[in-house]
């Protein structure tokens, strides 16, 4: 490990250059990068389990085919169930409240404010 | 089906230099490999058929002909809602590639630093000058979004350019290279062993060489010549010089020195002068430079071979033109688009070699094919970075041929 230099950061340093606007909205740009980093790193985290997967059967530990037949039992089936559901609705949050706002009739956050200041 | 798959990051020959990567930076690497792939192939047929379908009819209605220019098409195509999309994933995996590649090198940049320190203080392989200025060429923008170029430091004396070159080329080519990156050098290697099976050359000079990986095979190949490997990139230098004393190498020298300035060698002191992908980094005024200090140095009956993508003709399609153009816009490339656009047969003319004297040659990157697969054809091509090439040479008339001719 480089004591001195701060490798997180000056690995990140940007290319010399403009950057193209790909889109009309620069919060795009932004989140097909964020998008596509995440979509690398569920690719590794995925290659290092199948990395696992195989090192554990190398060593007698667990069968691979032990993992394509499991099937949970009606307690452990449960328990996924409820983690599969949270799941959904942490990725999806953000589709769920919008739908959830159009019969809100919130007024603007600055309605708000102004009205606490003076009430 | 499985036979085009690409290999595993872990199939690349671990030389002495090569960062070592952990299990998921390879990963990292392996994704961007199969990324890359689908951009070029899946996806990349849907630039064509948003021009076939929608472009293409909309420029012949607003301006009742067809496209006339590459620029035409590119301008019309930057509208296009599917093209933006395209460039923009490409964008991302050229710079993920980068950041990937220097999360790698800078943690370990102290070991990497160490080690070839070590390797060019005993091999004798490497021999710096820091009054080379760094051309415009090279300094106007980061050449393939790589931050700092080929030529910049993170501290004094440091290879993290050079490193972050080689530890991740692997992934913007599919692994179309090989296991030492070296494709491109081996199959050079390959065209002139075949073309001229029984010659010796004994001085070899490589221009803008970067981090050697097209300048070893050669020296592998002929090991009873002498190859001087040039750049003006001092920072790729320490990399190259010690990766190729790591590969046991002994008959090259990595000399800091610009291809336009060739006056330290004599005339005629070379038998064969070689650029690998290196044209389209130059200049206008620096190419032909470039070009006339590679005849004045030749030695007569001597080799001129540039390996670089198809130049645009007037028999190349418009839109695979304006393909082909895309790492000039996209991915720094600000030469690209004109040198691909000159014929280079005059240019080479104008340097000296007769156009009698030049030919041009297909050569598609010699790999293990146990390991690693062909590169994509036709049609399915990552255009500018698939391992098939064109190279432009001349073998230089003697001074009977010379006469002749006049």
């Amino acid at each position: 490990m480089s004591e001195e230099l701060d490798w997180v950061a000056l690995s990140g340093k940007r290319a010399k250059g403009k950057r193209p606007e790909y889109f009309d909205d620069p919060a795009l740009d932004r989140l097909y990068s964020t998008v596509l980093a995440m979509a690398a790193e569920l690719s590794a985290a995925r290659e290092r389990q199948d990395t696992l997967e195989r090192l554990l059967e190398a060593h007698g530990v667990l069968p691979r085919a032990e993992i394509e037949s499991y099937e949970p039992d009606r307690s452990a089936g449960e328990e996924r169930a409820l983690a599969t559901k949270a799941y959904v609705a942490r990725i999806m949050r953000g589709f769920q409240q919008e739908a959830e706002a159009i019969s809100a009739d919130d007024p603007p956050i600055m309605e708000v404010v102004e009205r606490l200041s003076k009430e | 089906m499985a036979s085009d798959l690409p290999p595993p990051y872990t199939a690349l020959t671990r030389h002495g230099m090569l960062p070592r990567t952990t299990h998921d930076e390879a990963a990292r690497f392996n994704f961007l490999t199969h990324f890359n792939r689908h951009l070029s192939g899946a996806l990349g047929a849907g630039n064509k058929q948003a021009y076939e379908q929608r472009v293409l009819p909309a420029f012949r209605a607003e301006h009742g002909r067809e496209p006339e220019h590459r620029y035409e098409i590119r301008d019309a195509m930057n509208r296009d809602r599917w093209h933006r999309m395209w460039s923009a994933l490409k964008r991302n995996s050229m710079e993920m590639r980068q950041h990937f590649g220097r999360q790698v090198v800078l943690r370990q940049l102290d070991e990497l630093d160490a080690m070839a320190a070590q390797y060019n203080e005993h091999s004798g392989l490497l021999e710096l000058d820091p009054s080379v200025d760094q051309p415009a060429y090279q300094t106007a923008v980061d050449i393939h979004c790589q931050p700092g170029g080929y030529h910049s430091e993170e501290r004094p004396g440091d290879v993290t350019v050079g490193a972050n070159y080689d530890v991740g080329l692997f992934a913007t080519v599919g692994g179309a290279l090989g296991g030492l990156n070296d494709g491109g050098g081996q199959a050079v290697v390959g065209w002139a062993k075949a073309e001229r099976p029984d010659w010796q050359p004994k001085r070899i000079l490589d221009i803008g060489c970067t981090v050697g990986h097209n300048a070893v095979p050669i020296a592998q190949a002929y090991p009873d010549a002498e190859v001087i490997a040039i750049d003006t990139a001092g920072a790729s230098l320490r990399y190259a010089a010690a990766r190729a004393a790591s590969l046991g190498v002994t008959n090259i020298k990595f000399v800091q020195a610009s291809g336009e300035d060739l006056s330290r060698f004599d005339d005629g002191s070379f038998d064969w002068v070689q650029t690998t992908m290196f044209l389209h980094e130059l200049s206008a005024t620096a190419m032909p430079r470039i070009l006339e200090e590679s005849f004045r140095v030749l030695a007569p009956g001597g080799l001129i071979l540039h390996v670089e993508q198809p130049q645009y003709s007037d028999e190349m399609p418009l839109f695979e033109q304006f393909m082909r153009d895309w790492d000039a816009f996209n991915n720094n490339e600000p030469f690209w688009s004109a040198m691909h656009g000159q014929d280079l047969k005059q240019v080479m003319a104008k340097a000296g070699f007769p156009l009698d004297s030049q030919f041009t040659a297909g050569v598609r990157a010699v790999v293990d094919p146990d390991i690693f697969p062909p590169s994509p054809d036709e049609g399915e091509e990552d255009f500018g970075r698939a391992a098939i090439w064109n190279a432009y040479g001349a073998w230089k008339p003697d001074a009977a041929q010379s006469a002749q001719a006049a």
